[in-house]
C-alpha cells in the first residue's frame, strides 16, 4: 500500500464517549501475546460484552457497520497506557480503521496512530456531533478524511479539522514510518551521544 | 534579556540530533527500559528488516507486567505469559541486552527496578513502551512512554521523532496535613487540572512539597503525571535525588561522581526561567483522597459524598452517569462505609519500601487484621523490596495480619497475571488506574487511594478516613 495519506475514503462508524481509555479499546487480557495478529477481533470487546449483556448493541457489533474505515469520536480518546496494541487493534479489526476523527486525542495515542500511518483529526464539539449523527442516521455513509485539505466530507456537507503541521507533512508524503528518518543520522546521533557525559557509564 | 530555561529546554536540547523534515525534533534516548509486553514486536520488526540495535547497552530489560506473584517458576504456568518471557529472553540475548530476569534478585515492576538500580538519573532522557515511564521524572530526567514503533525505532537508532511541549510548573507550597501523602497530592492535582489538563505539556513539580518529599514520594508523583494528560513530570534534582542515588549499582562511580553532579546541577531549571503555565497550590487543602468513578480525575476527599449528576453541567451529565452507572455507588452519600471485597497495595506508582514502611507501622500499633471476607494483596514492587521487607520481618507482620504477601510484579494493577478481581467486586487499590476492567473483571471496581487508606479500609473493610482509624496525628 501507497504509504502516503492524502485522502482517506470510507464507510464510517462512531463510537460516542469521553475518555475512552485503552484498556476499554483493547481489554489488557488480549495483549498477552507477541505479535499483533488477531488483536482486531478484540477491539472494544468488554464494552460490546457488557451491552450485549444489557440487550443493547455496540457500533463495533452493528452488521451495518462492519467494514467501516473511518471512526468518529469525542473528547480525549485513546487516553491511558501507551500501548500500541490499541491503535493496532482498530486498524486490525474488520476491513480495518485507516483515519480518525474526533474532538481530542490522547497525546500517546495520537503518535502511535502517526506510526502507524493513521491520521487523527480533530473537529469542534458541534462538528464531532454533526459527523456522528450523520453516521449514525445513515450507516453506510461514506466520508473522506482529507488530510492535505484539512476536511471531513461527506454527502451531507464538509467540516474543517485540525491537525498538527509536522504529522500532516509526513503523511501527505508518506514519511510517517519514522525509523528509515531517523536511521538517516547516524553519524549525528554518534556525535550527540559522545557529548553526554553520562552516555558511556560516565567513563 | 536572556530568559531562563527549564530543565526541559535543557535537556531537550542536549539530546536533540537534528531537526527533521516533519518538523519534529529527532531526539537521542539515553536510556530505554524494556518488558514483555510492548517489546516483542518492536524486536520482530528488527529481525524483519535486518536491523541490529544501535546502543545495547543503553537498553535494560525484565519482566514485570504477566509475571505471576504467587509462583514464578518456569515455565509459567499461563502458556502465553511463558512465550512472552522466552521472546524476550531471545531478544536480549540475541542483541546484547541486560536483561533482568527473577534469577538476578533484581526483577520487578520496571519503573521501580530502573531507579532502584542508579539506571535512572538526572538530565536524562528516559523511554519505555509504558506510560508510567514519567516515574523517571523523579529524579530530573525527561521520562516518556512510547508506543512499540517508538521503542522499534529507539533500539535501531536509539532516538525518536519527539514534538516539543508546553512547560506547566505545578507548586505545592505549605505542609500537607498528617496522614496526606503523596498519591493524595497528584491525585488532588489530577482532580484539579483534569485528565486532559496536562495534553500537550510536561508536568514541573515545585514548591515546599515536593522540596521535602523522599524520593519515593517524587516517584509516587511523578508515576501518575499521565493519568493528568501530560506525558512527562519531572522534579528538578537535589541533594535528595543525589544522596538517593551516590553507591547504587549503576550510579556514577565515585570518580566520576563530582562530574555527574555538575551536570547534573547544570540542568536544572533557572529561577527566571518563563514558564509556558504556572498553577499554585496549598498543601493544607489536601486531603486524602478517594476516586469514585472510572477515571483518575474522578475523585473526592474521604470526607465527602459520591457526586450526585446535578452538580455536574449538562454537557458533562452522560459521562458523569456513565461512571455512576459502573461503580453502582450510591450518589449523595458518603464514600466512607463503601464496602470492599479487595485490598491491594503494590505497582509502579505505590509498591516502594516507603509505602509498606508506612503501612506497618500502622498495622503493628494497632495489631490490627484484615476483615474478613477481604482479600488483601502486599505485593513488592521488586525483588530488592521484597527481601527488605523480609529482613525486616514485615513478611510476618503481613501474613499474620491477614494480608497476602506476595512476590514481585504488577500483580493487580492490570489484569495480565493471574491476580484479578472477579465479578463486580470493589477494590481498594493502590494503583494508578481505575478504568472500567483495568483490574481484570470487565464489571470490577476500582477506587484509587493511598496505601495507608488501602490498609485502613482493608482492616475496616470498607472506606475509612485513615487518619481517624489509625489515630494519625
Amino acid at each position: 500500500m501507497d504509504a502516503k495519506r492524502v485522502r482517506i475514503t470510507g464507510r464510517g462508524i462512531a463510537v460516542r464517549g469521553n475518555d475512552i481509555d485503552t484498556d476499554r479499546i483493547i481489554p489488557a487480557r488480549f495483549l498477552r501475546c507477541v505479535t499483533f495478529d488477531g488483536i482486531g477481533e478484540h477491539a472494544f470487546e468488554d464494552d460490546r460484552r457488557s451491552l450485549a449483556e444489557k440487550g443493547e448493541i455496540h457500533p463495533f457489533d452493528e452488521p451495518h457497520f462492519q467494514g467501516a474505515q473511518v471512526l468518529l469520536v469525542n473528547k480525549n480518546f485513546g487516553c491511558g497506557s501507551s500501548r500500541e496494541h490499541a491503535p493496532q487493534s482498530l486498524m486490525r479489526w474488520g476491513d480495518g480503521i485507516r483515519a480518525i476523527v474526533g474532538e481530542s486525542f490522547a497525546e500517546i495515542f495520537f503518535g502511535n496512530c502517526v506510526a502507524l500511518g493513521i491520521p487523527c483529526l480533530r473537529v469542534s464539539e458541534a462538528d464531532a456531533q454533526r459527523l456522528q449523527s450523520a453516521c449514525e442516521a445513515k450507516p453506510g455513509t461514506e466520508f473522506t478524511v482529507d488530510v492535505e485539505a484539512r476536511t471531513v466530507s461527506w454527502e451531507g456537507g464538509s467540516v474543517p479539522t485540525e491537525i498538527a503541521d509536522g504529522p500532516r507533512q509526513a503523511f501527505l508524503e508518506g514519511k510517517w514510518d519514522t525509523t528509515l528518518e531517523l536511521m538517516a543520522a547516524k553519524d549525528e546521533i554518534r556525535a550527540a551521544a559522545a557529548e553526554l557525559p553520562y552516555f558511556d557509564d560516565w567513563r | 534579556m536572556m530568559m531562563g530555561k527549564s530543565l526541559y529546554e535543557k535537556v531537550f536540547e542536549r539530546h536533540a540530533v537534528r531537526r527533521l523534515p516533519s518538523g519534529q525534533w529527532q531526539l537521542l534516548m539515553g536510556l530505554q527500559l524494556l518488558h514483555e509486553v510492548t517489546s516483542p514486536q518492536a524486536f520482530a520488526a528488527l529481525r524483519e528488516r535486518g536491523w541490529g540495535v544501535m546502543f545495547p547497552h543503553r537498553n535494560v530489560a525484565t519482566v514485570d507486567h504477566i509475571i505471576p506473584t504467587d509462583n514464578q517458576s518456569r515455565p509459567l504456568a499461563d502458556p502465553l505469559a511463558e512465550e512472552m518471557f522466552v521472546a524476550l529472553s531471545e531478544n536480549t540475548r540475541d542483541f546484547g541486552i541486560t536483561f533482568l530476569t527473577p534469577d538476578t534478585g533484581k526483577q520487578g515492576v520496571v519503573h521501580i527496578v530502573g531507579p532502584e538500580l542508579g539506571l535512572t538519573q538526572p538530565g536524562m532522557t528516559i523511554c519505555c513502551g509504558d506510560s508510567h515511564t514519567a516515574t523517571h521524572g523523579a529524579f530530573g530526567a525527561l521520562a516518556f512512554g512510547i508506543g512499540t514503533s517508538q521503542v522499534r525505532d529507539v533500539l535501531a537508532t536509539g532516538t525518536l521523532a519527539m514534538d516539543r511541549l508546553k512547560v506547566r510548573r505545578i507548586e505545592v507550597n505549605g505542609a500537607l496535613r498528617p496522614g496526606v501523602y503523596a498519591k493524595d497530592v497528584i491525585l488532588f492535582i489530577i482532580q484539579r487540572l483534569g485528565v486532559k489538563g496536562g495534553v500537550g505539556h510536561v508536568y514541573e513539580y515545585a514548591g515546599e512539597v515536593f522540596d521535602r518529599m523522599s524520593m519515593e514520594e517524587r516517584m509516587t508523583v511523578c508515576n501518575m503525571s499521565i493519568e493528568g494528560g501530560a506525558r512527562c513530570g519531572y522534579v528538578n534534582p537535589d541533594q535528595t535525588t543525589y544522596d538517593y542515588l551516590r553507591g547504587r549499582e549503576f550510579a556514577p562511580p565515585e570518580g566520576a561522581w563530582d562530574r555527574a553532579v555538575a551536570y547534573w546541577d547544570s540542568i536544572r531549571s533557572d529561577p527566571d526561567t518563563a514558564y509556558d503555565d504556572v498553577v499554585v497550590f496549598d498543601a493544607a487543602e489536601i486531603e486524602p483522597i478517594v476516586t469514585w468513578g472510572i477515571t483518575p480525575g474522578q475523585s473526592i476527599g474521604v470526607s465527602q459524598s459520591v457526586p450526585d449528576i446535578t452538580e455536574f453541567p449538562e454537557s458533562e451529565r452522560p459521562m458523569i452517569q456513565e461512571a455512576l452507572d459502573y461503580m453502582a455507588l450510591p450518589p449523595a452519600h458518603p464514600i466512607q462505609g463503601t464496602k470492599i471485597d479487595v485490598a491491594f497495595i503494590g505497582s509502579c506508582t505505590n509498591g516502594r519500601i516507603s509505602d509498606f514502611e508506612e503501612v506497618v507501622k500502622f498495622i503493628q500499633a494497632r495489631g490490627a487484621k484484615v476483615a474478613p471476607g477481604v482479600r488483601a494483596l502486599i505485593v513488592p514492587g521488586s525483588q530488592p523490596v521484597a527481601r527488605e521487607m523480609i529482613e525486616r520481618g514485615w513478611d510476618r507482620v503481613f501474613t499474620e495480619a491477614g494480608f497476602e504477601f506476595r512476590e514481585a510484579g504488577c500483580s493487580m494493577c492490570l489484569a495480565m497475571n493471574p491476580d484479578k478481581l472477579r465479578g463486580r467486586e470493589i477494590c481498594a487499590s493502590s494503583s494508578n488506574r481505575n478504568f472500567k476492567g483495568r483490574q481484570g473483571s470487565p464489571s470490577g471496581r476500582t477506587l484509587l487511594m493511598s496505601p495507608v487508606m488501602v490498609a485502613a479500609a482493608a482492616v475496616a473493610g470498607e472506606v475509612v478516613d485513615a487518619r481517624e482509624y489509625f489515630q494519625i496525628a
